[in-house]
């Protein structure tokens, strides 16, 4: 298991909160979708309650697609960020005279091994 | 429309559909995957959920029970909701493990045990069978509706009975021809696929064109459809159907976002046919998009086709009597094929992912129980046996439906078939997820949660929905459905629960369980054998299931990956733990496993191996910490190299800079010494010049001495070298004595001493003289360079809580300022000398070093309103002044 740091650089921190969004759309909408059926089954049975959750289906639709497009900037930044710092280092260890620091490997963004049919 | 015409248009659909499989499928066997490959493609195949149940059902359902049938799509919008953290994960493990289907999904979490897969084979078929008999009669309902309409049409019933025969073949052929094509490792069937996302379009532009006409056509738009909506809630004639009940919707919504993952051809195209998990990112809202279409219109058409058709009408077909009744016949025909095409789409795929499973975990392994001799497997093509049992699964799974379609003849039995498939399903949800998300779950749990599960379900559901056995008596106010649902998964998860906390898993399963729950490559344990002609025998086995090509290029492959040429790579674990993941991508995971056992001769994993991975992996953490921590102490080595170096450096340069001070300092008095000599050769001097000039010589000589004496002393002093003869002494008395010694430099001025007499008298043990020299030093230097017009020496004198003795010597001059106070104690810092009184500037320098050998230190204090020396006293001095510790001082 890979030492986790304590605190996050910005781009990190938002994609963690943005996955936690993901986590939590789910239920959100469980619930939403549930508890007016539980609560108030005969106003929910008519034409209200069609619109409402055609209503609310259509936001969660809406939902779903920005979050996915928000996660995959924000993945997209940390890798920019990522390769940033590995560039960083590998400029930093170029320059330097002599500093072992140069064989640190830098920070991978994936595991470089694996079979390629399985991924 | 005549009969004719709709036979002829439903056939140039299938040849159309024939056509663009076929196309695919050749597109990807050149490498044009690209379009293939598209997410959309990949969201328009998971359509292959709405079969014609939801298709032709959801309205009838909607008819009788309202709102109630948004549940079959709400679940999986709810899962598809969670596809970034849910079904990515899913498809990546399943993609890791080339997982083939559900059961083999279980199967291999679960210690990769085939009599599971089997098991979970038997429900699906069990499941699947009545639902495939559904689509054949929706098809056949559908074509009965078009028949009826025709002048002849009860001549064409005979035609229309045999219709659901026709289309078992014709999707047999289908199924056969492009989903057995081959036995590749990574088992996708773009034809199939296509074609599907294809008919996905045709279902929903048919069902958009409908729900268009019903709502713009035959009412007055969306507001004239709610209050039609709103009044057909009030009719007492269904109003109590139409209300929601909470224990069903909870239920339903349950079931269906269960069976969204679980259904074996919703597995199939959403896992098995995936290439990577990234085009759920598209898929996770296109998806819920694509259903939100599918049921936008339900309920207008529901609610119209109540209004306009006669009472007696089948409201399942409302979807194609409603454009015929009103005379719209293309758009009828528009509405037949889309419920063709989700009848077929659905028997297709399901037929695939039933054949894979039923030839993967039955007819296969049941085989190679049978035919255990080596000698007789040699010479055998695996290959074509295991397709050839897929086309046999294909055709029996085809022909079940259709002897249960026409055995239950009714069309009241069938309807309810949807659901029951997705109850029966969703037994396997508790495993599937438990195996995803908890390292604990074991098989002896998977077993105990199928077992009660299934016969729950078997008990209360399906029996009863066949007509076989009574439903036990409930209260009226307990829905039946939701009961059972509730009951059933229950306790299928508590036993899985409890089960699992009480066994122990098996080596293999603890290996899979990790791999599953953490999304990491298994762990490639050691447990072959050595010797390398063994490669061949598994190159030979690879060769029956693949080809024998694929299994060449497999082979090579692995062996330049290892360095090797040729075709037989060393059976390391790695290399094995490859091979056996690819070859159940064609065979599962099961039957890969132990056909890699026999062949390779493998000693079976022991808990012992598995700590021993454990341990290696432990150690290999280790070794990286270490050489992490190695790499950070060569990091700190070179940093205090350089600073050394940088010292050096530095100190070379001073060396310089003191020889060429010296140099000079020594050659002033030098050339004056010279100068002089030479005039006092001249003969006509007098005694008095000769007198001065022989003074000057001997001051120059002296002053000589004196900076050669000084260099030899802070030469002494530097190299620690010095002796100390240690006395006590009255500071009060050293400060007197050299108050007067230094009363002789600059003796026209007036030098107020500024002294606190009581505090002076403190005993010291030190060198006396060597502090006597620093102590004159120091004021001559007040005297010399003090620039006050009154000057004024302030001498204060304290003990510290330590000892010993602080003496701090204050002017009232204008001081050094800041940025020289740091150079004032180097060798030849004479800052601004204008008296120059003889001084060389090594005179502080020195102090330093006395201060150092005396075991103290001398420091400039800065902000005291002039010149201020701090001298600081140990109690005793050092008893030997080492080279170290005058480093440190300085």
């Amino acid at each position: 298991m890979p030492d986790r740091p304590l605190f996050l650089e910005r781009a990190s921190f938002r994609r963690r909160r943005l996955g936690d969004a993901a986590r939590v759309l789910p239920i959100a909408a469980t619930l939403l979708i549930l508890v007016p059926a539980w609560w108030i089954p005969r106003s929910a049975s008519s034409a209200g309650g069609a619109v409402w959750l055609f209503g609310l289906w259509a936001t969660l639709i809406v939902a779903i697609w920005a979050l996915h497009r928000a996660l995959l900037r924000a993945e997209a930044a940390t890798l920019r960020a990522e390769e940033a710092v590995a560039e960083a280092v590998r400029v930093r260890a170029g320059t330097a005279t002599g500093t072992p620091a140069a064989a640190a490997p830098a920070p991978a963004a994936a595991d470089p091994e694996g079979d390629p049919g399985a991924v | 429309m005549p009969f004719e015409t709709l036979v002829a248009g439903c056939l140039a659909y299938v040849v159309l559909m024939f056509a663009v499989a076929f196309a695919a499928d050749r597109a990807a066997a050149r490498g044009r995957i690209r379009w293939l490959d598209h997410p959309l493609v990949y969201t328009l195949s998971l359509s292959v959920y709405c079969s014609a149940w939801t298709f032709y059902g959801a309205v009838g359902y909607a008819t009788r029970s309202g709102l109630e049938f948004a549940t079959i799509y709400l679940g999986p919008t709810i899962v598809f909701a969670g596809a970034w953290w849910g079904l990515r994960r899913l498809v990546r493990v399943a993609r890791m493990h080339h997982v083939t289907s559900i059961a083999d999904l279980i199967s291999a979490r679960f210690g990769k045990s085939n009599p599971l897969a089997a098991l979970i084979t038997l429900i699906a078929v069990i499941a699947a069978t009545p639902y495939i008999a559904l689509q054949l009669q929706s098809v056949r309902l559908s074509f009965e509706v078009f028949a009826t309409e025709t002048p002849n049409g009860a001549g064409l019933n005979g035609a229309a009975g045999g219709t659901a025969l026709w289309v078992a073949a014709g999707l047999a052929l289908f199924t056969i021809l492009f989903g057995t094509r081959n036995l590749a490792a990574d088992e996708r069937h773009h034809g199939v696929v296509t074609a599907i996302a294809l008919e996905a379009v045709v279902k929903l532009l048919a069902f958009l064109a409908l729900g268009a006409f019903v709502v713009w056509g035959l009412a007055d738009g969306p507001g004239d459809i709610l209050a039609r909506i709103d009044a057909a809630s009030r009719d007492p004639a269904i109003a109590e159907g139409w209300i929601l009940r909470a224990d069903r919707w909870t239920a339903l919504i349950v079931v269906s976002a269960a069976a969204i993952l679980t259904l074996p051809r919703m597995f199939q195209v959403m896992v098995v046919e995936a290439a990577d998990e990234e085009r759920l990112h598209v898929a996770g809202w296109a998806f819920p998009a694509y259903l939100f279409a599918m049921s936008l219109f339900v309920l207008p058409i529901a609610v119209m086709g109540r209004e306009l058709l006669p009472a007696e009408a089948n409201p399942d077909l409302y979807m194609l009597t409603l454009p015929a009744a009103s005379g719209q016949n293309l758009l009828a025909f528009l509405v037949f094929l889309g419920g063709f095409s989700a009848a077929t789409s659905m028997v297709v795929v399901c037929a695939i992912a039933l054949a894979t499973m039923i030839s993967n975990h039955w007819i296969v392994p049941g085989w190679l129980a049978l035919r255990r001799r080596p000698a007789s497997e040699e010479t055998e093509d695996l290959r074509r046996f295991v397709l050839n049992a897929r086309r046999l699964a294909i055709l029996a799974v085809m022909a079940a439906g259709w002897v249960y379609h026409q055995a239950s003849g009714g069309a009241a039995a069938l309807a309810a078939m949807g659901l029951v498939a997705f109850t029966g399903m969703a037994q396997v949800l508790p495993a599937m997820l438990g195996g995803l998300l908890w390292r604990g779950a074991n098989r002896r749990g998977a077993y105990a949660g199928f077992g009660s599960g299934f016969f729950l379900w078997l008990l209360l559901i399906f029996l009863p929905s066949v007509g076989i056995g009574q439903a036990p008596p409930l209260p009226a106010t307990v829905d039946p459905l939701a009961f059972s649902i509730f009951i059933s998964l229950s306790a299928n998860t508590l036993a899985f629960v409890g089960f699992s906390i009480f066994g122990f898993p098996d080596p293999v399963e603890r290996v899979q369980g990790l791999s599953f729950v953490s999304a990491v490559e298994p762990i490639r344990h050691s447990r072959m054998l050595r010797g390398e002609d063994r490669a061949e025998p598994l190159l030979a086995m690879t060769r029956r299931i693949w080809g024998g090509d694929a299994a060449l290029e497999f082979f090579q492959q692995e062996a330049s990956a290892q360095g090797k040429s040729g075709f037989l790579p060393d059976l390391t674990p790695k290399f094995l733990t490859r091979l056996e993941r690819r070859l159940s991508g064609s065979v599962g995971a099961a039957t890969a496993h132990a056909m890699i056992e026999r062949v390779g001769g493998g000693v079976s994993l022991t808990v012992s191996d598995l700590l021993q991975v454990a341990d290696e992996a432990q150690r290999a953490k280790e070794e990286a910490q270490r050489l992490e921590s190695a790499t950070t102490e060569l990091a700190r080595t070179a940093t205090q190299l350089r600073e050394a170096n940088d010292k050096l450096t530095a100190l070379s340069v001073q060396k310089d800079a003191f020889l060429g001070q010296i140099s000079h300092e020594l050659r002033t008095p030098m050339t004056s010494v010279r100068a002089f000599s030479e005039i006092l050769k001249t003969p006509d001097l007098s005694d008095e010049e000769r007198a001065r000039f022989a003074g000057i010589i001997h001051d120059e000589a002296g002053r000589l001495t004196r900076l050669l004496d000084d260099l030899l002393d802070l030469s002494v002093l530097e190299s620690g070298r010095a002796q100390l003869n240690v006395t006590a002494a009255n500071l009060h008395d050293l400060i007197g004595r050299a108050l007067t010694a230094a009363s002789a430099t600059r003796a026209d001025r007036v030098f107020t001493v500024d002294r606190d007499m009581p505090a002076e008298h403190l005993g010291v043990i030190t060198d006396t003289d060597r502090l006597l020299q620093v102590l004159i030093n120091v004021i001559s230097n007040a005297r010399k360079y003090c620039d006050a017009d009154r000057p004024v020496l302030k001498i204060r004198v304290r003990r510290p809580a330590a000892g010993g003795a602080q003496i701090d010597l204050i002017d009232n001059g204008s001081g050094i300022d800041g940025p020289r106070q740091s150079l004032i104690f180097e060798k030849f810092a004479r800052l601004n000398d204008p008296a120059r009184a003889g001084g060389a500037g090594l005179g502080l320098a020195i102090c330093r070093e006395i201060m150092a050998a005396l075991g103290g230190n001398i420091t400039y204090l800065p902000g005291q309103g002039g010149a201020a020396f701090r001298i600081d006293l140990p109690p005793r001095p050092p008893a030997i002044v080492s080279r170290g510790h005058q480093d440190a001082a300085q």
